[in-house]
């Protein structure tokens, strides 16, 4: 457990100091435009493709560069087709796998992979394809609580801070420091400890442990953002302040902030794999690829393709995740600065 | 041009920094400030960078906390409005920016930010608002179909009349303009400056025009303030002001005017000696002494009350009451110790850098 949490934070960090930059950027000069030559009725059209008329399906330009910087990123667009068929699988479980993921067959446990079992059996006999398909339920349900949590916490805080600041800001940061010295999976232990096994409640502490992540980013990106003028604009017109937020402000961290969440993904994901596999989270019977893998280890050395399935798995997931974050990085938030 | 739109009087702006130790640190950016502004007119404020003419707009808008003085919209004192009121009344007094590249969202539609303020105010959807949108953008010189572009897709002149656009939306009767053509090119600045003063005589609109530029103050303004170190030294009319200044730092300023004409190389220009004085810790008196040509034992003491000047408005200065007096007379009237060719100053007062002559050169001589 200890190096891919180690790499997950390295990873986390550097994500977070290109937040820092991609928050303060300002929108520089525009390098297809000099100012220069001013022909009101003709220029825009003569040099923006079709944005007006054209109507495309991808409504902001934006967006559209986006998708075009990002699709041109290879390993990026690998990741997230897989990601998709992994959540494909998840969902659609009931009807992909071919057992009942609990139902035992003692006569053919430990059995290797076979016409019968694609993936082998494990020690009760029960199929280990669709215990591997139904597994994905839990661990991506978990890692998504965790991080929705973490979103719904640590974003209006980040907004909120960076936008109003002073004590506000001050009173908020020094919240989210103490929340940051509590070790995330250390937590979660305690409080399953504390109200028993299941994974439910330990994913709210890990979503409430690690929102100050997402609170830093958002805040800092928010400092950036609040710095420009068209939020002096947006104050001047008279528009509210919850109104500049959702509306001005939101849009303009969304490349960080997308960023984050996708990493934080992957780190919900091995916490949860790691709580099950420590037999703390999901309740047996009920798979999930952590308590697949601690199942796994009593029977290593006769049978060790047990562990590598669940193991791929969630090595897989978390690659994906982060990959795609990384494709999210440098695909995002580069528009106001370079152009194209 | 009879009734006063805007009436300013004793205004300040105080910023202060307060630091966990040490003692509270206090910029007055705004110092007992008054102007007005009639229906329909044009007050130009001009001064060198950190003399305060931007806080004076951000403060009639509230934009920065107004410490005390009034404000007065339309007979209103409007200085201690807050929350609903206040947004009300930002619906009369709207602002041009300075850079056209940050004061408009980058990731909104133009329609979008120019819609904002009839969402905000009128409540209107953007279908609601798209009507009087492409109205406006045609008043501005666009075209309607511009509004789903994006501000990236503008160049800085457009950028600006997208932002004029925003400003209309509401039919205010006041404009901030602060230097809102500074960062445009000469070219695209005209266009802006006509586009102005078209809206102004189509909707008798009001304009505080703050800039550095001169030249341009003094095409589109019919009254000019100067500012110095947060305090107002001269104001009348622009061309009373241009042509015949009343105060020692008007005159520099103008002075200050490039003449493109190579043959006027030579001609007499005022340098002011020193920086603009450090306005947590101004000077005593008058804030012009320390760089005034004319400067009197009563400057260092005695800060100077504003006097009518003969042709139209006020300064404040020493010369008009004390020592020489000129009681409303211009500057001109009085002999020059502070012009000099602007060759002998460079000759006399600053050690050469870099000195080619027919046998050798210098360089740095001060080492």
């Amino acid at each position: 457990m200890n190096l891919p949490s180690a790499g997950r934070r390295s990873r986390t960090d550097q994500a977070q100091t290109a937040v820092t930059d991609d928050g303060s950027l300002s929108p520089g000069v525009d390098p297809h435009q000099p100012s220069g030559s001013e022909s009101p009725p003709s220029a825009p059209s003569d040099s923006a493709p079709g944005t007006g008329e054209a109507a495309a399906p991808v409504r902001s330009p934006g967006l559209r560069r986006f998708l075009r910087r990002f699709a041109s990123n290879r390993v990026s667009v690998v990741a997230l087709g897989i990601l998709f068929l992994i959540i494909l699988a998840a969902v659609f479980a009931p009807w992909l796998a071919p057992y009942d993921p609990n139902a035992i067959d003692v006569r053919n446990r430990l059995s290797a992979p076979s016409a019968v079992h694609w993936l082998g059996s494990d020690a009760l006999g029960r199929d280990t394809f669709s215990r591997i398909l139904y597994a994905g339920r839990a661990s991506l349900f978990a890692a998504a609580t965790a991080v929705g949590i973490a979103v719904a916490v640590g974003v209006p805080f980040g907004l909120i801070a960076g936008y109003v600041g002073g004590r506000v800001d001050w009173i908020l940061g020094r919240a989210a420091d103490v929340l940051m010295t509590f070790p995330a999976i250390i937590l979660a232990i305690a409080i399953i400890a504390a109200t028993g096994p299941g994974l439910t409640n330990a994913m709210i502490a890990l979503g409430i442990v690690y929102s100050p992540r997402l609170f830093r980013v958002v805040r800092s990106a928010t400092l950036g953002v609040r710095a420009e003028t068209y939020i002096e604009a947006s104050v001047s017109i008279g528009t509210p302040a919850h109104s500049i937020i959702a509306r001005r402000i939101l849009p303009n961290i969304l490349s960080p902030l997308l960023v984050q969440i996708s990493l934080m993904l992957a780190a919900a994901l091995l916490a949860e794999a790691a709580l099950s596999l420590l037999g703390l989270g999901v309740v047996p019977p009920t798979p999930s690829w952590g308590n697949m893998l601690g199942n796994a280890f009593g029977d290593i050395r006769s049978s060790p393709f047990l562990v590598w399935w669940p193991g791929l798995a969630i090595a897989v997931t978390t690659l994906c995740f982060n990959l795609i974050g990384d494709g999210l990085r440098d695909s995002l938030g580069r528009e106001v600065r370079k152009g194209d | 041009m009879t009734e006063n739109l805007l009436e300013v009087e004793h205004l300040h702006v105080t910023f202060r920094k307060k630091r966990l130790f040490g003692p509270e640190h206090a910029v007055r950016a705004v110092n007992d400030v008054g102007f007005e502004i009639a229906t329909g007119e044009t007050l130009g404020l001009v001064g060198e960078s950190g003399s305060g003419k931007s806080t004076t707009g951000r403060a009639v808008l509230q934009l920065v906390p107004v410490e005390s003085g009034e404000i007065r919209m339309g007979g209103r004192d409007v200085a201690g409005y807050k929350g609903k009121a206040l947004r009300r009344l930002r619906a009369e007094m709207q602002m041009v920016f300075q850079d056209p590249y940050s004061s408009l969202d980058p990731s909104a539609p133009v329609g979008a930010s120019i819609a904002e303020p009839l969402r905000v105010h009128r409540g209107q959807s953007r279908k609601d608002s798209r009507g009087r949108v492409a109205e406006l953008l045609d008043l501005v010189g666009l075209r309607p179909s511009h509004a789903d572009r994006y501000p990236y897709e503008f160049s800085g002149g457009q950028r600006q009349r997208v932002a004029i656009a925003r400003a209309l939306a509401l039919n205010p009767k006041l404009i901030i303009c602060d230097e809102a053509v500074s960062a445009l090119d000469v070219s695209t600045q005209n266009q802006v400056i006509n586009l102005l003063e078209d809206l102004r005589e189509q909707f008798g609109l009001s304009y505080l025009f703050i800039a550095h530029d001169l030249a341009v103050v003094r095409h589109i303004s019919h009254r000019v303030a100067v500012m110095y170190l947060g305090h107002i030294v001269e104001v009348g009319p622009t061309e009373r002001v241009y042509t015949r200044p009343a105060h020692p730092y008007t005159q520099a300023l103008l002075s200050a005017i490039p003449v493109p004409d190579p043959t006027h190389r030579n001609r007499d220009r005022i340098l002011l000696r020193g920086d603009l004085p450090d306005p947590s810790n101004p000077p005593s008196g008058c804030p012009f002494h320390t760089r005034c040509a004319y400067a009197m034992d009563v400057c260092r003491q005695v800060m100077p009350e504003m006097t009518p000047i003969d042709g139209g408005g006020a300064t404040a200065c020493h010369l008009q009451t004390s020592g020489p007096v000129l009681k409303g007379a211009s500057l001109a009237e009085l002999g020059m110790p502070g012009r000099q060719r602007l060759d002998a100053t460079q000759d006399d007062h600053r050690p050469s850098l870099l000195t080619v002559s027919d046998g050798g050169r210098t360089i740095g001589d001060e080492k």
